[in-house]
């Protein structure tokens, strides 16, 4: 990227040491079972099992054959289903405690795509306790941590069965390669993850769907007939200078990088027999790979391209930078209207739908019904539970007749002094769930002025991975705390984000927690409910430009069709 | 307690679900379970942290660039329970505790219910008791704690497990019991056996709420089949609750009824629950979308296998049109049954009257079908509207550039394409669409009207030499030059 990158930017530690704690697990696991043994996994799990340990591995432990579970029973429900086909006592089991996933240098997941349908929408504490654990698994490993931020209901919870759990276990005293935390949960900021993907990774991410790392390229792509599965993390050179890039750069990028590759070879021709040598020996290798990969992300560009274009992408953007920026709402509203009439891809609409609500506080109740009623024609009438499912998210709302709960909440908000005051505000705004975007962007600054030009190859902010037209909210909080070392000066936003705020610090007796070591300049931020690749993006470039490092530790990867999907409910 | 109804059992029941979390504080025993989670947890996570630190040494012993399959375990296995137990033993000659760093607790609400662990107990139950036993006790000195009395309650709760003649007689007695032990299927049927030689319907009702709760359907019906009385009890217990789900996820089991005419009878059922007047015209629709369907569906199946309508030789049906949304059924409709009169079902007009569809949705979904067949005249059709006088006028609810859009999707000629390109209003979205698409005529005869000699002969040079529009360009430029441009 062409802009200053601060130098001084510590080292990140080494993940790969969670992989071999999981894997040998799994080995302790297989090993407790003397002799041949089938293995049985469940469907989910199969992608990041591939990560940990190959089927070699698992042989070598005498697994013979290998099972698919389609059905997923978990934890005690796992117990329940035994006992409810009355085969309890026949059958033991066994926990692989397998909590987090290095996807990448800088990215670990705790692979479970469904904490955010369980936790946020049906209120399912199941996963709080795997996040605290999780987070216990880092402290011990890579702490100790010495200051911990975060927002979010489920973000304190997670903290505190991880506080829980250091309290119940014995410290160590070791060098901490990881100082600060900051815990966040998703629904502070659906905005972000619903707009669509413009930098390269996010993109792929959009249209190919990456799984674990891992993408398979269709024969579209490869220019062959078949499709290939490849890896997509720091190790692919090519990808790795290309992943933060708005995609508008790209094809520059690749093109230079292609004349690189052809000066190269090139260079072959004036040769001389030890020259050809030494380069088929050194370079040849390399070169080779290269080639190889740059071919690949010129063919995933120019599909993307096809695809994109296809969709009448550029209109489609208008219409999101509109709701994002507040401008022109009846013509998006008719642009969604089309959409949703001429039957095209139902997510999208619901994405569109969702994002109108979440931007305009909700939709007036003449526009709900009106687009609610036409989205069933369109797409089916069982949608009504999915409509419900939404609802009861605050992903799509209708506005309250009156102004009657704002005029309450103003009352009660001017006794803010007031603990139970407080505690009632809560309550009214949860009531409402009002996501208060337009507030939160003018405070915030979240929408740069759209007349200004903004210069894509030299990103002068985190916006440019929404073109310029958005800063994403969950990035811009972190900025803001971990400028400000805590929530001071934020109170107005957080009130509009439903509180549950947090700043702490380790106590320390006697220790000097507070030197400024590397450790203090790597921040590691948990997502609780998936974060989507542009998060990422944004986040490296904010460390770039603050000479520090960020670690992300997420539930799963997310992004707007996989948040939609999960609220889906029209299947039997 | 024998004396309560039966209802009591039911009540209490209800409370206990509706407070899940005070049961920790009514029911002794659970609170021992609790005891018991708490302490597994920390005993496994004292063990994964072990194996973390253990390995961690490993890791730092080894060089920098580490290959993940050099590492190997030796001695005995981390985790397990003797390894454990020899491991707490030596830290306890050896602690010393740093405790430098510890992090305050912050007011969670609601506060995190203690028993949302994620834990499964069975580990634990599958070790010898007294390997545990040893495990736990060294567990407990490990941490400084005095064995107070909840210890203990612990062990003897873990140890006498009530027999069930014991647990009924319990709960007629109305002393604390606990059902939960009573896991494998086997135990379940000696329980409810017990309960019904009894003869008390009270626990006879609360062993069978247990079992509901832990039996699946299928197999709770399996066993009742041979324990008449039992049985009794439980329908009678299911029509006094009368389970009030909520009404969409009533609706939703639609879903699980494959066949169509059942899906149908379910959706009337339906009818009359008490939704919201919004969601209620929904479900009306779905309902009565799905009987049209079933009726059309019947009627173009055996006109297609019949050999009758061309329309069905032409463009044999894909699919069934069942539980298919309204606007695909719309589209089904314009595409197999255009021009019928409004008073069949199948007609477009009398599905466009029935689920009120707006005008602008009819007109794309219509154009959509008409444009797919080339029928052409009826698209046009669709656009045509006569004054008193009988001019006819072309009108839209949609903008015409995307009338264009939406044809040039569905491969229309240039022909018909450059009448609708003429209708767009705007004259700039006018020639870029006539010329994203080609169509010379449309370009030439703005640039003409517009008097734009230049853009004409720039215009000339873009078309290929020779050709009609290439000469028309030039006819254009020659006569112009004679009249109207100076």
């Amino acid at each position: 990227m062409a802009h200053s990158v601060r130098r001084d930017a510590p080292e990140l530690p080494d993940f790969s040491l969670l992989k071999r704690l999981a894997r040998d697990q799994l080995i302790y696991l297989l090993e407790q079972l003397p002799g041949r043994k089938d293995l049985f996994i469940e469907a989910d799990l199969m992608s990041p099992l591939d990560r940990i340990a190959n089927v070699t591995t698992l042989k070598q432990h005498d697994v013979d054959k290998l099972y698919k579970v389609e059905h997923k029973p978990i934890f005690y429900a796992c117990e329940n289903l035994l006992e409810e086909q009355g085969i309890f006592g026949d059958v033991t089991t066994d926990e692989w405690s397998f909590y987090l996933l290095p996807l990448d240098d800088d990215i670990i997941s705790l692979e479970l795509p469904e904490f955010f349908r369980d936790y946020f929408l049906e209120g399912d504490q199941r996963w709080v306790r795997t996040a605290g654990s999780a987070l216990h698994l880092l402290h011990s490993v890579y702490g100790p941590f010495s200051k911990v931020y975060g927002i979010g209901r489920c973000s304190k919870m997670a903290y505190e069965s991880w506080r829980e759990q250091v309290e119940e276990g014995e410290q160590r005293a070791r060098q901490a390669e990881i100082g600060n935390v900051f815990l966040i949960d998703r629904d502070v900021d659906l905005v972000t993850p619903l707009c669509s993907q413009v930098v390269y990774e996010g993109l792929v991410d959009d249209i190919f769907r990456i799984k674990c790392g891992c993408v398979e390229f269709c024969p579209d792509v490869t220019s062959s007939d078949k499709s290939i599965k490849v890896m997509l993390n720091s190790q692919d050179k090519v990808f790795n200078e290309i992943r933060n890039e708005h995609f508008s750069q790209v094809f520059g990028f690749l093109s230079q990088k292609a004349r690189n590759l052809q000066t190269a070879y090139d260079k072959r021709s004036g040769m001389n027999i030890k020259q050809m040598k030494t380069f088929v020996s050194e370079e040849l290798k390399g070169l080779k790979q290269e080639h190889r990969l740059l071919s690949l992300h010129i063919g995933a560009s120019e599909s993307m391209m096809k695809k994109k274009t296809k969709q009448d992408f550029q209109e489609l953007l208008k219409t999101e930078h509109s709701l994002l920026e507040g401008f022109e709402i009846r013509e998006c509203i008719s642009y969604i209207e089309e959409h949703i009439n001429r039957q095209v891809s139902m997510v999208e609409s619901m994405r569109l739908l969702c994002l109108l609500s979440l931007t305009e506080n909700g939709l007036l109740p003449k526009d709900y019904r009106s687009l609610k009623a036409q989205f069933l024609q369109s797409y089916g009438i069982e949608h009504l539970l999915t409509f419900s499912n939404l609802k009861q998210l605050g992903l799509l709302v209708e506005q309250q007749p009156g102004e009657t709960l704002t005029v309450m909440e103003s009352r009660v908000g001017k006794l803010v002094n007031d603990k139970t005051a407080g505690k009632l505000t809560d309550a009214f705004s949860s009531l409402a769930k009002k996501s208060n975007f337009r507030a939160l962007g003018r405070r915030l600054n979240l929408v740069p002025k759209s007349d200004e030009e903004y210069d894509l190859r030299v990103p002068r902010d985190m916006a440019y991975i929404f073109s310029g037209a958005y800063i994403p909210l969950s990035c811009k909080l972190i900025e803001q705390v971990l400028e400000r070392d805590g929530w001071t000066g934020l109170e107005e936003v957080t009130r509009m984000l439903n509180g549950h705020e947090f700043a702490v610090t380790a106590g320390s007796n006697g220790s000097d927690a507070r030197v400024k070591t590397d450790s203090q300049r790597i921040i590691l931020v948990m997502f609780l409910g998936g974060c989507t690749f542009s998060e990422i993006s944004a986040l490296r470039f904010l460390g770039r430009e603050k000479g520090i490092k960020f670690i992300v530790v997420t539930t799963a990867i997310t992004n707007s069709a996989r948040l939609l999907e999960s609220m889906l409910d029209n299947h039997a | 307690m024998s004396t309560w109804p039966a209802a009591g059992y039911v009540a209490s029941e209800v409370w206990k679900h509706t407070c899940s979390h005070w049961t920790v504080k009514v029911q002794k025993c659970s609170v021992n379970i609790n005891m018991f989670f708490s302490i597994s947890n920390v005993f496994k996570l004292k063990e994964s942290k072990r194996a973390v630190n253990s390995i961690r040494s490993l890791v730092e012993e080894e060089d920098e660039e580490d290959d993940v399959e050099k590492v190997s375990w030796s001695g005995e296995p981390v985790g397990s329970i003797s390894w454990s137990v020899k491991e707490t033993e030596s830290s306890i000659r050896s602690t010393g505790e740093v405790r430098d760093q510890s992090f305050p607790k912050i007011h969670t609400a609601p506060s995190l219910p203690k028993n949302s662990s994620g834990y499964s107990l069975s580990s634990l139950f599958k070790e010898h008791s007294e390997k545990l036993l040893t495990s736990l006790i060294v567990y407990l000195l490990d941490c400084r704690w005095s064995v107070h009395d909840d210890v203990i309650l612990l062990w003897q709760d873990y140890v006498s497990d009530w027999t069930p003649e014991e647990t009924v007689k319990r709960m007629q007695q109305g002393k604390v019991y606990s059902l939960e032990k009573f896991r494998s299927l086997q135990d379940k049927l000696l329980l409810l056996d017990e309960a019904v030689n009894a003869h008390d319907g009270n626990v006879i009702t609360a062993v069978l709420i247990y079992l509901k709760k832990s039996l699946s359907k299928e197999i709770l019906f399996r066993e009742l089949i041979t324990r008449e009385i039992a049985l009794r009890h439980y329908i009678h217990y299911l029509k006094e609750i009368g389970e009030q789900k909520l009404l969409l996820m009533q609706y939703r089991d639609h879903l699980n009824v494959r066949d169509e005419n059942k899906r149908r009878d379910f959706l009337k059922n339906c009818l009359s629950f008490p939704f919201s007047p919004d969601d209620a015209t929904h479900v009306q629709d779905h309902y009565t979308l799905l009987e049209r369907q079933i009726i059309i569906e019947a009627n173009d199946k055996q006109v297609e296998s019949s050999g009758q309508a061309d329309i069905f030789k032409k463009y044999p049906r894909k699919a069934s049109i069942l539980n298919m949304p309204i606007i695909t059924t719309l589209y089904y409709s314009c595409f197999y049954h255009y021009g019928e009169s409004d008073g069949t079902f199948s007609s477009p007009a009398n599905i466009r009257k029935t689920f009120r569809i707006s005008d602008k949705q009819f007109l794309l979904t219509c154009l959509g079908a008409r444009a797919k067949l080339k029928a052409w005249f009826d698209v046009d059709a669709l656009f045509t509207t006569k004054n008193w006088l009988g001019y006819t006028k072309k009108r839209s609810p949609i903008g015409f550039h995307r009338i264009v859009d939406i044809l040039q999707k569905n491969n229309a000629p240039v022909q018909v394409l450059q009448d609708y390109v003429n209708l767009v209003e705007d004259v700039e979205q006018k020639i870029s669409l006539a010329q994203k698409y080609k169509c010379h005529d449309v370009i030439i005869n703005t640039y003409r009207d517009l008097k734009d000699r230049q853009q004409l002969i720039v215009y000339r040079g873009k078309v290929e030499k020779g050709s009609s529009e290439y000469r028309k360009i030039e006819e254009i430029l020659s006569n112009s030059v004679r009249r109207s441009f100076p």
